[in-house]
């Protein structure tokens, strides 16, 4: 497939493109690592008339660890967060995420704060943001604006970004606790049939492709703060949850999984 | 035919030798048809059916009209005149009643499956094309589909085609003593009864189909560039669809993506880009898209099989039944109707079977139609006889490899002729087993696999076999039409040496991925002492090699390659006469060592083959009343079919809590004769093997009730990726075939062969404690794990 015809505009600072959002209002959409994005155009599921091309913005590529707090600039690529020591250290639950995305060309393209304003909830660095209690800074007309992960994914590919407001910045707490991801697929590159993403030795719990967002398990995080074993813990995971059903994985089946893959995560981020 | 007593020097064959095709293809140098442009081109966009059966009521162009660039919008009605009662060719007509509805390139009354064209437009751009196709309005009258093709033969089916009054196109039995069979069922110890069904697959090479039509106006000639396997036999049918007259039309297949059979076709976009090319005067193009090629492109398989084996208390098969349902979908294409029979032959495997019966009814649906997809009706064969043959063995209470090494027709009984009446070439399927099960180290597989049954362990673990024997190299010419194939099973070749003793091969085997510029030029170098590098092969291109029947089957290398071997001799015999001339010596006296003719004894006595290239040309010395030049062509119709064979076992680990399956040892032991270059056949083997898993364990296409089509992009279409692949351990077996000289038999499709039912055993074998006999295809983790709540009686 090919994409219908759009215009396209280069955004020569973050302050450009929010400016260029404004001009273009909802018809533009903007271009990070567009391996969400072109796709979808080529299937012709998105058709947006102006498309504001950020990619080029290498000051929003970047990752701080500062005060238990560590930054990383919106466009970072998942590729640099899969290599970098600093984030290994600082929160190696994201790094390796960051190294099951796609495929090396998807993430030597995809972007940090590309992903998290796609908010796909098939997909993975989203549901880690979420575990690990991250906060997005978005920036628009009016300025910088923090946002909490847990309000930030608003419905099925829906985030609280206004139309006019870019990612610039993810900003997670740096944890050693026990933490680690599951990710279910059927080939290496595919998107989650389920994800797990566990951090801070199961305060901080996640699901991906569970529902019509990253969701926060926070009925697993209660039982494994009030001692729950990883078994006992794990089988709350899909309660009252409605996911989808598709080729790979009907609705009962996928909550199944979840349960399955929970107690794996849990168990491996230290969780008895 | 004329042979020298000159054995080949084997200094290149049998040496694995890197690919010459390779650079041009990894740097992008390598031209596709979509790397092409033609001044003046035109683009054609098709609108296809959203219904897998409805009256088209109206197209409506007028949106698509308003938009930049596109010029026409035309219906099947407004084309129909361009090709009148030129249907698209079906060239396998199985049996003189079989039924073969009129299949015209683009619909004019009624949409018979999800991706039939029904109306086209003409753009200047592809992309003006595709928006414009988007705009075109189809007012369709939905009519009741039929999808399934058991249900296409249930009373009261919707019909596909109204005016045949079934939806059965042919009935096709093998059955040569039916009482024997009876008898055989009736006296058998065992009786193993079966059905399998093989799922739909989407050939889905890494390039999808694409056309372009030059006209040549001033002398009415015409140039077909298209992505096909099959430019000898494109350019035949074109003239005998469009009445163009044969002489006047050239095709060329330029660089192609691999094929795997989907692009062993005439379809329609050829035939549209040739009539509009011809009726406007310019060029003409399409580009098939990702989607469009799940639905506008033939798909594979798509039968249900059912198997029934009578054996002794032994285990011993007496005989073998078999009644398949073949999906054809709604029309047929150019081999359409032939590619069960190709499995029809095999149903008892690699077996010594007495008796024998085989019924195939086909029968039309609401879908695309399927066709020759690799293996093409063996792999189904050896898919039902293998998983058979596994059932039995769990009936008579041994292993797979002892009820195999039980049935295995005996080393000393090739050649062999078989209950379904083939003469089989050469084999040792006993000593190729027992490779296989020595390299795949059973007794610690084993021991491991029941430790962790007893353990009830998550990850149980399971022995996959799969012994295959496989008809390839089609194919002699009366059998073919003994099975009223519209074509021969020739193949043509000439050698062609340059007066600086440079040399052409031109060969009627078009490649599309197989590596036949590296193995010609090894066979050529070999014969004639001199470096592959000086021997370039031409093909693909009807007006430099305008005699061929082109690359499918395995074909390539044991007919193909066959008339490349001959011809060389044919050049060598010449070169011999010249030779002796020279020398002033008797032509048997000489031998031809190290590119050099000598008299034998006298070694400073000498031509080298430079010298005699050169004489040639000028042709001041040549013996009295020989004809200038060094050139010989072949045309060679091989005796019989080849027969290459293996065992293959993989070994699996399915985790029994998400019904994951991992393919954790693969070994493969193939006979596919001797081999000219065994780094081609390594990756025929490779990719074959892993073409055959993803049956097994990814690949289906998938529609709806009503007939859509889900799977039309290559995220729901799971088509696996290197990372999917398991480590191969290969290793071969070498029985000459006594069919041609060389001694080769074939190894395109031996892999996708003998994969599917060796990864699919081993998931049954992974599983049978917890009571699963059987799982369907493709084994995706959901479908293993509810076979497994089911088997425990537990929700599923």
């Amino acid at each position: 497939m090919i994409p219908a015809s759009f215009d396209y505009e280069v955004a020569e600072s973050a302050e450009h493109a929010v400016a260029l959002l404004a001009e273009h209002g909802d018809d533009a959409k903007l271009l990070a690592g567009g391996h969400s994005l072109i796709p979808m155009m080529r299937f012709r599921l998105a058709t947006p008339t102006v498309l504001v091309d950020v990619g080029r913005l290498d000051d929003l590529r970047y990752i701080n660890a500062d005060n238990g707090t560590v930054s990383i600039g919106a466009l970072t690529r998942h590729s640099e967060l899969e290599h970098s020591p600093l984030l290994a250290e600082s929160a190696p639950l994201l790094a390796s995420v960051a190294a099951l995305v796609g495929d090396p060309a998807v993430r030597h393209r995809g972007t940090l704060g590309g992903t998290l304003a796609h908010s796909d909830p098939a997909s993975d660095l989203p549901a880690a943001v979420l575990a690990l209690g991250g906060t997005i800074v978005a920036r628009g007309p009016g300025g910088d604006r923090e946002i909490a992960a847990t309000d930030f994914f608003a419905g099925y590919f829906e985030s609280a970004l206004a139309d006019d407001e870019m990612i610039v910045e993810v900003r997670v707490a740096a944890n050693a606790g026990g933490w680690n991801y599951q990710k279910f697929n059927r080939r290496a590159q595919d998107w989650a049939i389920v994800g797990v993403a566990v951090a801070d030795s199961g305060a901080g719990v996640s699901l991906v492709n569970m529902g019509s967002t990253p969701l926060r398990a926070s009925a697993v995080e209660a039982a494994v703060a009030a001692g729950a074993s990883a078994a006992d813990a794990a089988a709350v995971a899909a309660d009252g949850l409605q996911p989808p059903s598709d080729l790979n994985a009907d609705a009962d089946y996928r909550r199944h999984l979840a349960r399955v893959f929970t107690e794996r995560a849990l168990r491996a981020a230290g969780v008895a | 035919m004329t042979m020298t007593d000159e054995p080949a020097t084997n200094t290149h064959i049998g040496q694995s030798r890197l690919r010459r095709e390779d650079p041009a293809l990894l740097t992008g140098e390598a031209q596709f048809i979509d790397d092409m442009s033609l001044h003046g081109e035109i683009w054609v966009g098709i609108v296809r059916s959203t219904e897998a059966h409805a009256t088209i009521l109206a197209v409506d162009g007028s949106a698509a009209l308003e938009i930049d660039g596109v010029t026409e919008v035309l219906s099947g009605a407004d084309l129909a005149p361009l090709w009148g009662e030129g249907a698209l060719p079906c060239a396998w007509p199985v049996t003189d009643d079989m039924r073969n509805p009129a299949h015209l390139p683009v619909a004019t009354s009624v949409a018979k499956y999800v991706g039939d064209a029904v109306a086209v437009v003409l753009a200047d751009s592809r992309y003006a094309a595709a928006d414009g196709a988007a705009a075109v309005s189809v007012d369709y009258d939905p009519l009741p589909a039929v999808v399934d093709v058991e249900a296409a033969v249930a009373e009261g089916a919707p019909l596909v085609h109204e005016d045949l009054g079934t939806n059965e196109s042919y009935t096709w039995p093998l059955i040569p003593d039916p009482e024997a069979v009876d008898e055989a069922f009736a006296d058998a110890a065992h009786v193993v009864s079966e059905r399998y069904v093989q799922q739909r697959l989407i050939p889905a090479p890494m390039e999808p189909r694409g056309v372009i039509a030059a006209p040549g106006v001033a002398n009415g000639d015409l140039t077909l560039y298209s992505a096909t396997q099959i430019p000898h036999i494109l350019k035949v049918m074109t003239a005998v669809t469009l009445g163009v007259p044969e002489h006047k039309i050239r095709v060329v297949a330029p660089s192609v993506g691999g094929g795997f059979g989907c692009k062993l076709n005439v379809y329609a976009e050829e035939i549209l880009c040739c009539a509009l090319a011809m009726d406007r005067g310019v060029p003409v193009r399409w580009t098939e898209s990702r989607s469009e090629a799940a639905t506008a492109t033939i798909q594979g398989r798509g039968q249900v099989q059912h198997i029934e084996l009578a054996a002794d208390a032994n285990g011993r098969v007496k005989a073998v039944r078999v009644k398949l349902l073949a999906d054809m979908g709604a029309y047929l294409q150019l081999v359409t109707p032939g590619v069960p029979l190709l499995g029809g032959f095999l149903y008892h495997g690699c077996y010594d079977v007495a008796h024998y019966s085989f019924e195939c009814t086909s029968v039309f649906t609401n879908k695309t139609p399927t066709d020759a997809y690799r293996g093409a009706g063996r792999p189904e064969a050896t898919y039902a006889i293998e998983r058979a043959m596994d059932s039995l063995a769990v009936a008579v209470g041994v292993t797979p490899e002892e009820i195999r090494s039980r049935n295995f027709i005996a080393a000393d009984a090739f050649p062999y002729e078989s209950c379904a009446g083939l003469i089989f070439d050469s084999g040792d399927y006993q000593a190729v087993l027992d490779k296989a099960v020595e390299m795949a180290d059973l007794p610690k597989v084993r021991a491991e696999q029941a430790r962790r049954r007893a353990d009830g362990s998550n990850r149980q673990i399971g022995v996959g076999f799969s012994s295959y024997v496989e008809m390839c190299g089609l194919a002699p010419s009366r059998v073919l039409a003994s099975l009223n194939y519209g074509a021969g099973g020739w193949e043509a070749a000439t050698v062609r040496v340059l007066p600086t003793a440079k040399v052409q091969v031109i060969t009627g085997s078009t490649p599309h991925g197989q590596g036949h510029e590296t193995s010609w030029s090894m066979i050529v170098a070999d014969k004639l002492g001199i470096d592959p590098d000086d021997v370039e092969v031409l093909h693909s291109d009807t007006a430099i090699s305008p005699t061929g029947l082109d690359t499918y089957g395995s074909r390539s290398l044991s007919v193909g390659g066959t008339a490349v071997f001959m011809a060389t001799d044919k050049v060598l015999d010449k070169a011999r006469l010249i030779a002796a001339h020279q020398l002033e010596a008797n032509e048997d006296d000489l031998e031809y060592v190290e590119g050099a003719f000598r008299v034998k004894g006298t070694p400073t006595a000498e031509v080298p083959f430079a010298a005699i290239a050169f004489s040639a040309f000028t042709a001041h010395d040549l013996p009295d009343g020989m004809e200038p030049n060094l050139e010989a062509h072949v045309t060679y119709d091989p005796p019989n079919f080849t027969f290459p064979n293996g065992t293959h076992i993989a070994v699996v680990e399915v985790d029994t809590d998400t019904g994951d399956v991992e393919v954790v040892d693969y070994v493969a032991v193939d006979d596919c004769g001797n081999q000219v270059n065994p780094l081609i056949v390594e990756g025929q083997v490779h990719g074959g093997v892993l073409q055959g898993a993803a049956q097994a364990l990814y690949e289906d296409a998938v529609y709806t009730d009503d007939g859509q089509i889900v799977t039309v992009n290559l995220g729901d279409y799971l088509v696996p990726s290197a990372a999917e692949a398991p480590v191969y351990r290969l290793a071969s077996h070498v029985t000459p075939s006594p069919t041609n000289p060389m001694g080769v038999k074939g190894v395109g499709e031996a892999g996708t062969i003998a994969a599917t039912p060796a990864v699919i055993n081993a998931v049954v074998d992974a599983l049978r404690p917890s009571g699963v006999a059987d799982v369907t295809m493709p084994a995706s983790p959901q479908t293993v794990w509810r076979a497994i709540n089911e088997a425990r009686g537990g929700a599923s």
